[in-house]
């Protein structure tokens, strides 16, 4: 049963969909089923969040490699969704707009959230600038091509690569900074990104197809394979 | 004034101090790591003080996006769909607010959801954004007759599918709790036949590519779209097919859109920034490609076999 009703499932609302996709007069059955995906998907959410509860906590109790961290993830956790579910000091109340201005959730979202968040992704600028201070080397063929390509996306995507191929004449225009850019986004990146996309879509073909006939099953976990 | 003139005197100073950094590095000692983050910082920071405006090449994929907009009847529909959250908000907060502010001014209805939980709160951030500009608010956009935020729905492409039947479908009421019959912008719009442009603001999946794979190929809807830099690669193969109308590909296409649309803001600052990181992780790559050589040379000279064949 284990192994069967998930099967089941699986073939049952898969075929649905691949059916009703190809067959307009079907298309209502596609809308449905969207809907009950939206619906499972709150579910995943509260599942996530319950999850990150119990590792969280799990982590606390045993002590184990900074703990303390999980402490502030659960204090922001409960904080952030006691003042958004209850919608605490919102002038409308519970039924205001839970992210109105002014209220601790807009605060909070607007104060912390947002320029924390940004943080994070711009730390990235740092480790980039390290990591090709040290590592990224014309070391072989394949790496001067990547380390030639790089460098002119990097300056073409900004107008530092039009001020400094500025002064080439018209005639030789194909070698200016942005050119080259566009060059390589629109044609070699392209053919790159049309393979991997080709790519791509046939393996998904090929492993729904698995999916949907039983021939794969460890979607469905241990006692699935 | 002062502060633009300090800006420049500390770069010229940072400039100097790389011949250090190269004399080093060439030396076998490179710099540290935190030396490197200093320079970055700087880069990064010291820009945003200059008043130096960049010159920015004109490309289609804007350009086309500027046009559709542009060749719309006043009081059309457009669809913007927020697919990030803050960590993408640096890249493409400046384009969404630029964009709002854009439609406002030529008098669109603007109808916005998100596919991502955070994307409609990103929305409402960019609409009192456009708000506070004084040509903007003159026009007193109204929320619900100019304007509406539908919220975030959960289920990825699947919401564009149901959107293609109908819309109400997928969002039975607005982010406020208004019912959607019960909202005027709204009244006529079944699905999205009756959307006259659809824009994505995207950073991951669900994102453009889902829209263009759904929303344009099945349903037929004119599809823009508005991405990180890291993501724009991935955008090419639809431009090219046209089922993509035009992309704004980071900070420089959302400073490339302000410029085509007349209207300087953060993108143009903040592109100065990224303007100066770019070059100086070029600068740092060459000098480690200087000192990698040098070092290749030198152990190459000390290997070499010893007249007579003995190494």
């Amino acid at each position: 049963m284990n192994r069967t009703l998930p099967f089941l499932l699986t073939f049952i609302v898969g075929f649905t969909i691949v059916i009703a996709t190809f067959s307009p007069p079907l298309d209502r059955l596609a809308v449905d089923t969207a809907v009950f995906f939206s619906i499972i998907a709150v579910f995943a959410m509260i599942l996530g969040g319950g999850n990150l509860v119990k590792i969280n906590l799990v982590k606390i109790t045993r002590r184990q490699r900074d703990w303390q961290f999980a402490i502030v993830t659960l204090v922001g956790f409960f904080f952030v969704l006691i003042i958004g579910l209850f919608k605490v000091g919102n002038p409308g109340g519970v039924t205001g707009q839970v992210d109105a201005p002014g209220t601790p959730f807009f605060d909070v979202y607007t104060y912390v959230f947002v320029p924390v968040g940004a943080t994070m992704y711009s730390l990235l600028a740092f480790f980039i600038a390290s990591a090709s201070y040290r590592a990224f080397r014309a070391k072989n063929r394949e790496a001067t091509i990547l380390l030639i390509a790089a460098s002119i996306i990097m300056l073409g995507a900004t107008p530092f690569g039009t001020m400094l191929t500025a002064w080439i004449p018209d005639s030789l225009d194909i070698f200016e900074v942005p050119n080259l850019h566009f060059f390589l986004m629109s044609s070699p990146n392209l053919a790159g990104q049309r393979a991997i996309m080709i790519g791509i879509a046939l393996g998904v073909i090929s492993y729904s197809l698995r999916v949907l006939l039983g021939v794969e099953r460890s979607h469905i976990g241990k006692d699935g394979g | 004034m002062a502060g633009h003139w300090i800006a420049v005197a500390i770069n010229v100073v940072v400039g100097l101090t790389l011949v250090w950094v190269l004399v080093r590095t060439i030396q076998g000692r490179p710099i540290e790591r935190r030396i490197v983050f200093v320079y970055i910082a700087l880069a990064v920071a010291t820009p945003l003080f200059m008043k130096l405006e960049a010159p920015l090449a004109e490309t289609p994929e804007v350009q086309s996006i500027v046009t559709t907009i542009k060749e719309l009847p006043p009081g059309s529909r457009i669809l913007i769909s927020f697919d990030y959250d803050p960590q993408s908000a640096p890249e493409l907060q400046p384009m969404a607010e630029a964009f709002i502010k854009f439609a406002f001014k030529q008098r669109h209805k603007v109808i916005i959801m998100g596919l991502w939980p955070l994307g409609p709160d990103q929305a409402n951030q960019a609409i009192r954004a456009a708000l506070e500009d004084p040509s903007v608010a003159e026009l007193a956009p109204e929320y619900g007759v100019d304007y509406v935020n539908l919220g975030f729905q959960s289920g990825n492409e699947f919401v564009i599918q149901g959107m293609g039947s109908a819309f109400k479908n997928m969002f039975p009421q607005d982010e406020r709790g208004t019912i959607y019959d019960n909202i005027p912008i709204l009244r006529g719009v079944t699905n999205f036949s009756n959307v006259d442009y659809v824009q994505v603001f995207s950073s991951g999946k669900p994102g453009t590519r889902e829209w263009v794979q759904v929303a344009a190929d099945r349903f037929g809807a004119t599809v823009g779209g508005g991405t990180t830099a890291v993501q724009a690669p991935e955008m090419y193969p639809f431009l090219r097919s046209n089922q993509l109308i035009g992309l704004m590909g980071g900070m420089t296409g959302a400073a490339e859109f302000e410029k085509a649309v007349e209207e300087l803001g953060k993108a143009n600052t903040f592109l100065l920034s990224q303007m100066f990181a770019h070059a100086t992780v070029i600068v740092f790559v060459i000098f480690g490609n200087i000192a990698y050589f040098r070092s290749r040379r030198r152990d190459a000279s000390t290997d070499a076999p010893t007249p007579g064949g003995i190494s």
